[in-house]
């Protein structure tokens, strides 16, 4: 079976809307091509995961699709703009539709936790100061923190505290599509776990789309509905776990035969049951 | 986005209160939706909320609706919530499940005693780091003394760079100042010494204020601001990195690793700063008296020779290591304060030029009531 290929399954396309669409995407850092002609798209609900082998861009190309990285040439389309030379004004309506959460929390450090949920509606809502604080606390609570930890500094908490207060300040605008970059990356199994149970809660119950760039099988086989494979500077393959196994490339081979996958796979369906 | 403003009524029929919501109750309108929903009330009896209306509703529109129904069940109201889609009502638990218990007043009552306690609390942490500082002063000697004693041992390829950093490239700025320092001196003393025509005691005025005060201290400001905060900056990120913990795992000694380089460094470098101080001042001093009193610059040397002895150089210079000690001592603790965010970097590296630049004159300030003592 060649199945190399990057065609969408045809008998869904017809309900599907695309929420991020990247069409000929090329990035390189000086002489280094990182992405060559790469085309992805994400569908509106879905929990979508980048994996890739280190070095293959996972991270550049989360990086490029929310603007933080100008890609050499191509086309990035978010929620029916194009981000690369839409006016400013656009880009910005845009950007409040969409939340991040990078690996370590990036949080701002002078801030408590609530202020920096706080942050991003002071800036695009117009809201009175109790209601904003309201609201900011509602954030902490649905990304399962403790009430007491509104008011401690990023400083002040555990690592796996502060990606929950980083996916918090993420969810601050009701965004329609989530970015993650690494979000199990450091916790503990059970840590990683509940956060893996926590985003597909919180994805079902609020209907954002994610976009999740991930090295943790177990997440993997949890949550994610689709699995677009990053290697030879494109989108190898995408598609339901259950097909990755059938795919006929050395790294993809490896990745998802090797054991830990195969204890993912079961610990995935037995969770599922 | 296809998005209609949201809107709520009140229909009071007898014992039952019906509040109807329409429209996309969004974030994005929360704001003029506050009041409406804060004047929501019911005696007592059935309040149904209906959902029916709703085209769309975020998390944000999730708690008004929580919030109120909240807030009515407490005050004895029955609250039946009707017509919501499946989405929105999963929405609706997700949300309630989220929300605090208890309001978010939990902001410690004042008392009009606070000043006195947080003097106190600052009283007692001031004396603290005192302690601290010194104790740090001596590991610093200790650790200093040995590496001294085993200068084989020593990082010399560390001790030599901070020696480029801190001494030879602050050359241009320390001459410049002395240079300048000099000149205002030379132009200032010509004024007043003019009115009684002593002008040629300019020669003095220029070489004893220089070489026994200015030079040296106008240097160790400089360094204190331009390598102190450096040394705060540079080891706080260390700090906030874990890189110093790193390195006690490692068996290295912070002390030894990082202070003793920089200290040894000022220690070397500050006197000879000093000394560049000085010889600046002396040019400028020199070339403003020669334009402004027409004092040639033979008629400047033999002055100096003649009338300023060489103790003035030496009570300068000898101040210098004692400085170089504050400065680097100081900058170094403060960065070993740090804690483990980026902000208090911030905070140090201020307190650490603040601190050095202090400490420094009022170090000056004994030495001229010790030197006055022995009369030199």
């Amino acid at each position: 079976m060649n199945a190399v290929d990057t065609q969408p399954m045809p008998e869904a396309t017809a309900e599907r809307e695309a929420v991020i669409k990247v069409r000929g995407l090329r990035n390189q850092f000086g002489r280094q091509v990182v992405h060559d002609n790469l085309d992805l798209d994400v569908w509106r609900g879905e929990v979508l995961g980048i994996v890739g082998g280190s070095g293959t861009g996972k991270s550049v190309l989360l990086r490029t699709i929310v603007g933080l990285n100008r890609p050499a040439a191509g086309n990035i389309e978010v929620l029916g703009t194009d981000v690369l030379n839409a006016p400013e004004s656009e880009r910005r309506k845009v950007e409040t539709r969409w939340g991040v959460a990078f690996q370590d929390g990036a949080l701002f450090s002078s801030l408590t936790v609530l202020q920096n949920v706080m942050a991003p509606m002071r800036e695009h809502l117009k809201l009175s100061s109790n209601l904003m604080k309201d609201l900011g606390a509602l954030k902490v609570g649905l990304v399962g923190l403790p009430h007491f930890a509104c008011e401690k500094l990023p400083s002040e908490l555990s690592g796996g505290m502060r990606k929950r207060a980083a996916l918090a300040r993420a969810l601050a605008l009701d965004p329609q599509i989530v970015f993650l970059d690494e979000p199990t990356a450091g916790l503990d199994p059970i840590g990683a776990a509940a956060y893996d149970d926590l985003i597909g809660e919180l994805q079902r119950a609020l209907g954002i789309t994610v976009f999740m760039v991930t090295h943790d099988l177990d997440s993997l086989y949890a949550i994610c509905d689709r699995i677009a494979v990053l290697a030879e500077k494109r989108v190898l393959v995408e598609g339901p776990i259950e097909t990755m196994t059938d795919i006929d490339h050395p790294w993809v081979q490896e990745y998802f035969t090797g054991p830990r996958a195969r204890a993912a796979q079961v610990k995935g369906s037995r969770r599922s049951q | 986005m296809s998005s209609v403003r949201p809107n709520l009524r009140v229909d009071v029929t007898g014992t039952e209160t019906v509040v109807q919501l329409s429209g996309a109750l969004l974030t994005e309108f929360l704001a003029e939706m506050e009041r409406p929903f804060a004047q929501v009330s019911a005696k007592s009896g059935t309040l149904r909320l209906s959902l029916g209306g709703l085209s769309a509703m975020d998390t944000g529109g999730a708690w008004m609706v929580a919030n109120l129904r909240n807030r009515l069940q407490r005050d004895g109201v029955d609250v039946v919530l009707e017509g919501g889609a499946e989405d929105q009502m999963a929405l609706l638990r997700t949300v309630s499940a989220a929300m605090p218990n208890d309001d978010l007043d939990d902001t410690p009552s004042r008392s009009p005693w606070d000043w006195l306690e947080q003097w106190g609390k600052n009283l007692v942490g001031g004396w603290q780091s005192a302690l601290s500082l010194i104790s740090f002063l001596g590991e610093t000697l200790v650790a200093l003394a040995r590496e001294v004693a085993r200068p084989h041992k020593l990082r010399w390829a560390s001790l030599v760079t901070h020696m480029q950093d801190t001494g030879f490239n602050a050359v241009p700025i320390i001459g410049l100042m002395g240079f300048l320092i000099g000149v205002v001196l030379a132009f200032q003393g010509a004024t007043q010494l003019q009115r009684f025509g002593a002008e040629v005691f300019v020669v003095e005025l220029i070489s004893i204020s220089v070489l026994r005060e200015l030079g040296i201290l106008l240097t160790a400001i400089i360094v204190a601001g331009r390598s102190g905060s450096a040394f705060t900056a540079s080891v706080g990120s260390m700090k906030v990195q874990q890189e110093i913990d790193a390195m006690q795992t490692l068996g290295l000694d912070p002390i030894r690793v990082l202070v003793v380089p920089r200290v040894l460094a000022l220690l070397i470098m500050l006197p000879l700063l000093g000394f560049v101080a000085n010889l600046f001042g002396l040019l400028g001093g020199g070339l403003m008296s020669w334009i402004n009193l027409g004092v040639s610059p033979g008629m400047f040397v033999t002055r100096l020779y003649e009338n300023t002895d060489v103790t003035h150089l030496l009570v300068g210079m000898v101040k210098a290591p004692f400085f170089a000690l504050v400065i680097g001592v100081v900058a170094c603790w403060q960065a070993f304060q740090v804690k483990s965010s980026s902000t208090s970097v911030g905070q140090r590296t201020t307190s650490s030029v603040v601190q050095g630049i202090f400490l420094v004159i009022a170090l000056d300030a004994l030495f001229s009531i010790f030197f006055a003592g022995l009369g030199i």
